[in-house]
């Protein structure tokens, strides 16, 4: 099943082993669905599901510069962040374009852990490494590192089971070590799902053992394997852009709907002066959440989108939301027609099908 | 993975069953899991002609669209108007309840060109 060209992460034999189908995904074979992709989407929504995401890079930034270099290389404030506490972010290049979005947690007064997209870790860390300061050191800690995303509203229970009724998952954005078994981990509360749940990290020699317990303790509670095609699913509901599909270097932050996660008030660092210019005049397209209206088939990227038979922009995420049964979808739109209740229309196969502008998230939960 | 001795195949995964002058056709076991959740079927017009290896439908999963095509030449006679309600049915009863398409064949002759049950399996294994 693996050819030599594609990368396995340390759970390979596992979802082998419990039947998930698999799929090349940037440079990894990873499980794409392991019943079905509405079963696992729903799992998530109502109780509890566990993802591989074993491929994400992990970097790690410290020395006694390392603050102030990494400030100058991420568009968010990493002066907000306590010691155990992480943030979403980008790495844009001198143009301002997207190099990649990650979260960045601080794990020491001058050290610091970079979660990355697994297709631009290589990327991420030769960006970086051309621009480092002198007093900072980085490390690519990727191959050492297994990690799985469990999410769903019945993690809190999970975990109870899994080390105890006294231990307390952190805070929501917060990152803690622990051990269970004598194995260490790291367990932040964060997500690509928009339910509560968190991201664990470990040595990769213990993934395995890691991913067995929890799906034999979740059991009760409903846990589900689950792949990628879910995880698209939830994130594209919740609006939480894909880097790729929704994000490139072609765009930045500020035409994404994202200018949340960049600081323009630090005096520095990459790509400030484009950002600075465009939040003063406006972008001229932006990334805009839509839903199809009627019974039409699921929008997907790069199909055209149309205002009164004009080209007016391009999907980039689309699918059919399994929570709310309708195509929902993202696409890069001119302002003027990105404006929350517009009417816009999808051409699908040579027909133009009719859509709205919705507001950001498409999904929210009652 | 099932694969019924009594139909005709395509390399392209759909199954085509003999009725009198028509052919019934649908996709296979093996094309609806590798699909996964249909949610989406676009079925082609009634009284369309269709060429041999020719796109006239879509069935799109939650992940992708994908082509289905005419086995052999002919024109659709009956579409599978169940499916609009309920595309389900193509992965719950692919040789079943979920047949996409019917086409009155030109040539039975044509036919010939398909491969039988045991050529199908060696191609999917």
């Amino acid at each position: 099943m693996s050819d030599g060209a594609q990368k396995t992460t340390p759970l390979y034999d596992e979802h082998v082993r419990r039947g998930a189908k698999i799929i090349p995904f940037g440079g990894w074979m990873m499980p794409v669905q392991y019943t079905s992709i509405m079963e696992e989407h729903r799992a998530v929504r109502k109780d509890i599901g566990m993802f591989d995401i074993s491929h994400m890079g992990q970097l790690i930034v410290d020395g006694s510069g390392a603050r102030d270099w990494l400030n100058t290389m991420l568009t968010n404030n990493i002066d907000k962040l306590d010691v155990g506490t992480g943030q979403y972010t980008f790495l844009l290049n001198d143009a301002g374009g997207i190099i990649d979005d990650l979260i960045a947690y601080r794990i020491g007064a001058e050290k610091f852990l970079l979660v990355v997209n697994a297709s631009r870790t290589d990327e991420d860390f030769a960006w970086l490494d051309r621009h480092r300061a002198n007093d900072a050191d980085l490390k690519n800690r990727s191959k050492d590192f297994g990690g799985v995303a469990i999410q769903g509203p019945r993690v809190v229970d999970l975990f109870h089971a899994l080390l105890g009724g006294h231990v307390d998952l952190p805070p929501r954005n917060h990152i803690v070590d622990l051990e269970l078994d004598g194995s260490p981990l790291s367990i932040a509360r964060t997500g690509y799902t928009g339910e509560d749940g968190v991201e664990v990290f470990f040595r990769a020699e213990d993934a395995a053992k890691f991913w067995n317990t929890v799906l034999e303790k979740g059991d009760k509670l409903g846990i589900k394997p689950c792949g990628l095609g879910a995880r698209d699913t939830l994130r594209l509901e919740m609006c939480y852009p894909l880097n790729g599909s929704d994000l490139s270097p072609e765009r930045n932050p500020i035409e994404a709907g994202l200018g949340f996660f960049v600081d323009l008030t630090k005096p520095k660092f990459t790509g400030r002066e484009v950002l600075l210019k465009m939040k003063e005049n406006g972008p001229p397209h932006k990334l805009a959440a839509f839903r199809m209206e009627g019974k039409v088939p699921p929008p997907r990227p790069h199909y055209p989108v149309f205002n009164n038979g004009e080209r007016v922009g391009e999907v980039t995420s689309g699918t059919l939301s399994p929570s709310l049964n309708y195509g929902i979808g993202m696409a890069y739109v001119s302002a003027s027609h990105a404006k929350i209740g517009s009417n816009i229309e999808i051409e699908i196969r040579g027909q133009k099908f009719p859509a709205t502008i919705e507001k950001k998230p498409l999904y929210k939960k009652s | 993975m099932n694969v019924p001795d009594d139909l005709l195949y395509t390399e392209t995964h759909e199954w085509i069953k003999r009725e009198g002058d028509n052919v019934r056709v649908g996709i296979t076991d093996h094309a609806q899991s590798e699909l996964t959740d249909v949610v989406y079927v676009d079925l082609p017009k009634m009284d369309r002609q269709a060429n041999a290896r020719e796109a006239i439908a879509v069935v799109e999963s939650v992940k992708a669209a994908s082509d289905i095509y005419a086995p052999v030449k002919g024109k659709v006679v009956e579409v599978n108007k169940a499916l609009e309600a309920d595309p389900g049915l193509i992965n719950r009863e692919p040789f079943g309840q979920g047949w996409i398409f019917v086409l009155k064949i030109d040539n039975a002759e044509d036919l010939k060109q398909l491969r039988d049950a045991a050529a199908y399996k060696k191609q999917i294994s």
